[in-house]
């Protein structure tokens, strides 16, 4: 069995994956190429964050110590969040936004199908609220990918320099860690390893489709999942953290 | 068409109205109309659109989940008002690119109230009490209007404003519910957004070149003053359930009127952020202007993608 600290850190991985990306997306809001991207992008954002919440809420009441929500999300270092690097990528332009949601939600929803057959009954039903969004939320950026790789001549030099730096990411979401081994063998948690091959034949098939291509020689990027993040990070969390951090111990 | 017949179809015109029948986009209808309805629809348009952005200012730094989330999904219903208020004037025959050229080049207005900067958290919670508590006023009338497409999507905008207003108050409560500093926060943004909220209503009545005409077409049910005055004795009650000040000496509710006397409104700092002075005049036109810019290249994508996959339709069916 799996002891709850161990369970509570393998929640946070997950959500942190979910919250990380919803933040990022939450800094578009009001400056999107048009108004119905902007409502769709944001709207990815709130489903983001309406799933941290669930697991959140699920991690607080395992952690049993009167602590909420907002102290899981807010009230952590920056080694402690354990989300995969590549979701902490910056909104370089608007090929970049397609492209990190595009490399997420592929596998996201690869991992949300497996996560809703976990032995956890609340982990399980999260997951399967889950994965009506997360569908949504592929069949966008996908549509994305394929009209900005097949688009204009810009706009597919634009998208394959994305995909280029933001690929040598996706290796990291197939490294389990630690404490994702832990969750597997006590058939909670999914095994990540299991997913790749898939994963790369899904990705494969659109960017095909869109014509882009992987960047040939690749060496991939990884630590988050340890803790280990990018230079961005620290700037996330100094937004995201701000009023939590001015202002402790305050109800809002 | 002779003088006579266009005499005739405005009197047809102006009965229907008169009976509270709606104009609906493929009746004739007089230019002056349709012209009218085009700048105050698509300035309300605007208005939702330029309103994304001081409020977006704080989705990053939101205090908790609960109100990130509250505040992502605000600032997207003002979005989708955006979108269909943009769609209910291109029923007027104009395009929604030359609505924005209108917006970019500052030839169209927009509420001035977003040309004040969102400094504090409580600014958000401000906006929805009093902002949008000064926008429905103007706003509920609206959905009696005579024009059909402005009418019924005012029914649902307003829905969707008292919603946001509720929120904005109930922000404003846990404040000042909570410590000193919260108060002071929240009393901060009161002090702030007061008297710009005043002046959302419009100039006075004597001022307004617009309030006749308006009022014979059904945009405006009441004057500017009238509406104000509304708008005060609605929301100083709720300030006092708040403890919080309203930033007016002179305010004081009188008996006989059963309303509040205020003090005078600087209508010349109105005047100047309407000009382009305010203190974010500037700063919000050019994050629309860039974010238009920076996407063309995206909507150009779009264009030839949808091109190409015609194109291969055609040669398919051939």
């Amino acid at each position: 069995m799996i002891q709850n600290k161990d369970l509570i850190q393998y929640i946070l991985g997950i959500s942190d994956n979910a919250m990380i990306l919803g933040q990022r997306l939450g800094e578009l809001c009001g400056h999107g190429p048009n108004l119905e991207t902007d409502i769709a992008l944001t709207n990815i954002s709130l489903d983001l964050f309406g799933q941290t919440r669930s697991y959140l809420q699920y991690a607080a009441k395992l952690k049993d110590d009167g602590s909420t929500e907002d102290d899981m999300a807010y009230l952590r270092k920056e080694h402690e969040y354990k989300n995969v690097l590549l979701v902490e990528q910056p909104n370089t332009d608007f090929a970049y936004v397609i492209v990190r949601q595009f490399l997420f939600d592929v596998y996201h929803l690869l991992f949300l199908e497996q996560l809703s057959e976990s032995k956890d009954q609340q982990l399980s039903a999260i997951a399967t609220k889950s994965i009506k969004e997360v569908k949504y939320h592929v069949r966008f950026s996908g549509d994305w990918v394929k009209r900005l790789g097949d688009g204009t001549k810009e706009s597919h030099n634009r998208i394959q320099a994305a995909i280029d730096i933001l690929y040598p990411y996706t290796n990291e979401f197939f490294e389990a860690s630690e404490v994702e081994k832990l969750a597997m063998s006590s058939e909670i948690g999914v095994n990540v390893q299991d997913l790749k091959t898939e994963y790369l034949k899904l990705v494969t098939q659109l960017l095909t489709e869109a014509t882009l291509t992987f960047p040939e020689q690749v060496y991939f990027l990884s630590g988050g999942k340890q803790g280990k993040h990018t230079e961005y990070m620290g700037f996330i969390l100094a937004d995201f953290q701000y009023m939590q951090r001015t202002y402790p111990n305050m109800s809002w | 068409m002779s003088e006579a017949e266009i005499k005739s179809l405005e009197a047809i015109f102006e009965q229907r109205i008169a009976q509270d029948q709606k104009i609906e986009p493929k009746d004739w209808m007089p230019e002056k109309y349709r012209k009218t309805h085009i700048r105050q629809m698509s300035q309300h348009a605007h208005s939702e659109i330029i309103g994304m952005l001081p409020e977006g200012n704080w989705i990053t730094r939101a205090p908790s989940l609960r109100r990130k989330v509250a505040l992502l999904a605000k600032v997207q219903d003002e979005a989708g008002h955006g979108l269909y208020l943009y769609s209910a004037c291109e029923t007027l025959g104009i395009s929604r690119n030359e609505l924005y050229d209108q917006l970019h080049s500052g030839k169209a207005k927009y509420s001035s109230i977003f040309n004040y900067p969102t400094i504090t958290w409580a600014d958000i919670g401000a906006i929805g009490w009093l902002v949008d508590g000064a926008a429905i006023i103007n706003q509920v009338p609206l959905c009696n209007t005579s024009y059909g497409p402005y009418a019924r999507a005012m029914v649902r905008v307003c829905k969707e404003e008292s919603f946001h207003q509720r929120q904005g108050y109930e922000i404003m409560l846990t404040l000042c519910r909570g410590t000193e500093e919260q108060k002071a926060m929240a009393q901060d943004a009161l002090n702030r957004w007061w008297w710009p909220s005043l002046m959302m209503l419009g100039p006075t009545d004597d001022e307004s070149v617009h309030t006749e005409q308006s009022m014979k077409w059904k945009l405006k049910r009441k004057t500017n003053d009238e509406l104000r005055q509304q708008f005060i004795d609605q929301t100083v009650p709720q300030a006092d359930i708040l403890g919080i000040t309203v930033p007016d000496k002179e305010l004081k509710f009188n008996e006989e009127r059963g309303s509040y006397d205020f003090g005078p409104i600087d209508w010349e700092e109105f005047w100047q952020v309407v000009k382009g002075n305010g203190p974010c005049n500037k700063q919000r036109i050019n994050a629309r202007v860039s974010a238009w810019d920076n996407g063309e290249w995206v909507r150009d994508a779009a264009v030839a993608y949808a091109q190409k996959q015609e194109d291969k339709k055609m040669a398919t069916a051939s």
